[in-house]
């Protein structure tokens, strides 16, 4: 439609012959055309809003680019959805935050547009893991946020800060524990696998998942809420109702800002990092808008304001930041993150699924 | 009133319109199930269409034998619950004045306007320890300490029972409000206590509208999924939460729709079920 107008008619001409046509007119992308904007899938609820007040207003006086922020629901639902459109050629969002396991299915089906990282000035500050690539070495996906998840407990029930994953396991805490309800967003066989295991490396084999497994259905009596909603387990932790459980370092800070009684501990096994790649749907043809708007996110100031203001962990190396140390603390720790195994989740996704659902339903 | 079997094509229009519905929303997406059903899942990806067997294959194990057990008796049981306490129910408010009957309707439909969201979490607050109702009894000195009235099957029951009420009173109303009020006062005339003409008069003319009322809280008990997690343990999940974790959580689409199409195989089987064994009480 861009070549339509510029080539053939002008914008003018177009915008005459639409008051004839009521159908053309009924097309405001005709209307908008020369408007540049893009459209940016992002988690809903706490993320869209602190990317609707601290990152996309700035973004389109910087660059002119509009923006429009789409609400998309995690787990794979909005991956299901892209790929859906993607094959009627339509984008729900050009860009969008994924996770790494639906960064990787999407792969599989070539759904991300390859990304020209010569467009990113601060591609070589990128720490490696935020970097998801095709088998082939195309580039899928950006870091677009990272994030902890915690051990996290009500301080009016535990007067003391639990220090080590192992707390789950403990006896006394029968029936008190929130546990995400997924083998793959709860990341809980990785923790099983460092806390008892020597690493994650033990999950390399079926032996050694199977063993995980094991270890892991001992903490089945403790769990008093397997979670697939935040909401249900947040509302239950600053209650008192159930005091202890795994959960989302930033949103755990927010509360404590609230003056709510909780507490969000960096077990001395490490807490589990996880992340959100920026990916660019096949259908999009807003390419060159979304290089630009990946370029903005990866600098190192945006990365500070991310920090500050919405409590991500930042992207880049360490070194280029401009947070001071006590800012850095507080998005992050310096003990060595547990990474959750990706390629678990899509190369024995079905096995692990099934094992996982009869050992916390069965 | 003397009908005509129809002759032509144009008698047969007014059948049209349902006719086209029905393959539009029904016919269309449920058989895109069924295709979907046996196609090949890639674990990496989303599913490629081929013929298999395997999602069915699946299926046939012991666990989700149990779960879709449990599915069906939560729905049965939800669906006797309901029909208990609605029939009475409606039946003493068709005794009620024109203007009550309006109200206890007005207030019934504004349930409905409550989403399964809203209901799990009002009805986890009421069970909870900190904010519950037990809270109220140990105020009253019929409690020592508060509880936990949750993750329990009788908090999934009672939710779904307040969820399905006004939808089994609805249905039940216009039958019952219908109902001769002529064999009432034949039965009372022939010496019959208020509750003896209830149960020995008006609960057998109602049968049909009973049996029908018991199988549409069935099948609409059947599709929850959300009150179940939020109000009951794993062990307290339908099959439709699994479901959901495949399609959702693990873009598993072959396997959902598989266990989607046997779920309703079953629950039909069971509804044709029900109607076989009415007809042939009926027919004795």
């Amino acid at each position: 439609m861009n070549r339509l107008i510029s080539t053939q008619v002008s914008r003018r001409s177009v915008l005459g012959a639409g008051l004839a046509t009521a159908g053309v007119l009924a097309m405001p992308s005709i209307l908008r055309a020369q408007d540049k904007s893009l459209k940016v899938g992002v988690y809903g609820g706490y993320f869209k809003k602190s990317f609707d007040e601290h990152v996309f207003p700035d973004f389109t006086k910087a660059t002119g680019i509009a923006v429009e922020s789409v609400a998309e629901p995690t787990g794979e639902a909005w991956l299901v959805q892209l790929e859906q459109a993607a094959k009627a050629g339509q984008a729900p969002a050009d860009l969008s935050m994924m996770s790494q396991t639906s960064t990787l299915k999407g792969q599989s089906t070539e759904l991300w547009t390859p990304l020209d990282t010569s467009k990113f000035k601060h591609y070589g500050d990128l720490l490696p893991r935020f970097i998801n690539k095709y088998p082939d070495g195309r580039v899928a996906g950006i870091g677009a946020v990272a994030w902890w998840i915690t051990l996290v407990s009500n301080t009016d029930v535990y007067k003391e800060a639990p220090t080590s994953w192992a707390a789950f396991w403990d006896k006394a805490n029968e029936d008190k524990l929130g546990l995400l309800a997924l083998a793959s967003n709860s990341f809980l066989l990785e923790v099983t696998a460092k806390t008892f295991m020597g690493g994650t490396n033990a999950l390399d084999t079926e032996e050694g998942l199977n063993k995980a497994f094991e270890k892991l259905a001992e903490v089945k009596p403790n769990v008093r809420l397997w979670y697939r909603d935040e909401a249900q387990f947040e509302q239950a932790l600053k209650s008192g109702e159930i005091p202890m459980g795994q959960y989302y370092h930033d949103v755990t800070g927010l509360a404590i800002a609230d003056g709510f009684h909780v507490r969000t501990t960096f077990p001395k096994e490490g807490g589990i990092q996880d992340s959100g790649n920026w990916v660019l749907s096949r259908a999009s043809t807003k390419v060159d808008e979304a290089h630009a708007f990946i370029d903005y996110m990866s600098q190192p100031s945006m990365q500070g304001v991310m920090s500050r203001k919405v409590g991500t962990t930042p992207t880049l190396k360490k070194e280029v930041l401009d947070l001071t140390p006590a800012e850095f603390a507080s998005v992050s720790s310096d003990i060595e993150p547990i990474i959750p195994r990706y390629d678990l989740y899509t190369s024995k996704a079905d096995w692990i699924n099934q094992k996982w659902t009869e050992l916390i339903v069965g | 009133m003397r009908r005509e079997a129809p002759k032509s094509f144009a008698d047969y229009t007014p059948l049209l319109f349902p006719g086209l519905m029905l393959v539009v929303f029904f016919v269309v997406p449920f058989s895109t199930m069924i295709a979907v059903s046996f196609f090949k899942r890639n674990p990496a990806g989303f599913y490629t269409p081929d013929f298999v067997i395997d999602n069915y294959a699946r299926f046939l194990t012991t666990f989700f034998a149990g779960v879709l057990g449990f599915s069906l008796m939560l729905a049965v049981l939800v669906a006797v619950c309901c029909v208990s306490i609605a029939f009475p129910f409606t039946y003493l408010l068709t005794k009620r004045s024109r203007r009550a009957q309006t109200l206890w309707l007005v207030g019934l439909l504004s349930v409905l306007s409550l989403s399964e969201v809203i209901i799990g979490f009002a009805w986890s607050t009421l069970f909870s320890q900190t904010a519950g109702i037990t809270n109220l009894f140990v105020a009253l000195g019929l409690m020592d300490k508060p509880v936990a009235l949750l993750p329990t099957f009788g908090a999934v029951l009672a939710g779904m029972i307040y969820q399905a009420l006004p939808y089994t009173i609805l249905v039940l109303y216009p039958a019952l409000v219908r109902l001769d009020p002529t064999l009432l006062e034949a039965a009372r005339t022939l010496g019959a206590s208020p509750v003896k003409a209830f149960f020995n008069v008006v609960t057998p003319a109602l049968r049909n509208t009973i049996v029908a009322t018991l199988i549409m809280v069935f099948v609409f008990a059947l599709g929850s999924y959300l009150l179940p997690q939020i109000l009951g343990r794993p062990r307290h999940w339908t099959l439709s939460v699994l479901i959901t974790d495949q399609a959702i959580y693990q873009s598993n689409m072959p396997f959902a729709a598989a266990m989607a199409v046997f779920l309703v195989l079953i629950s039909l089987a069971l509804v044709g079920l029900t109607l076989l064994v009415g007809r042939r009480e009926n027919a004795l």
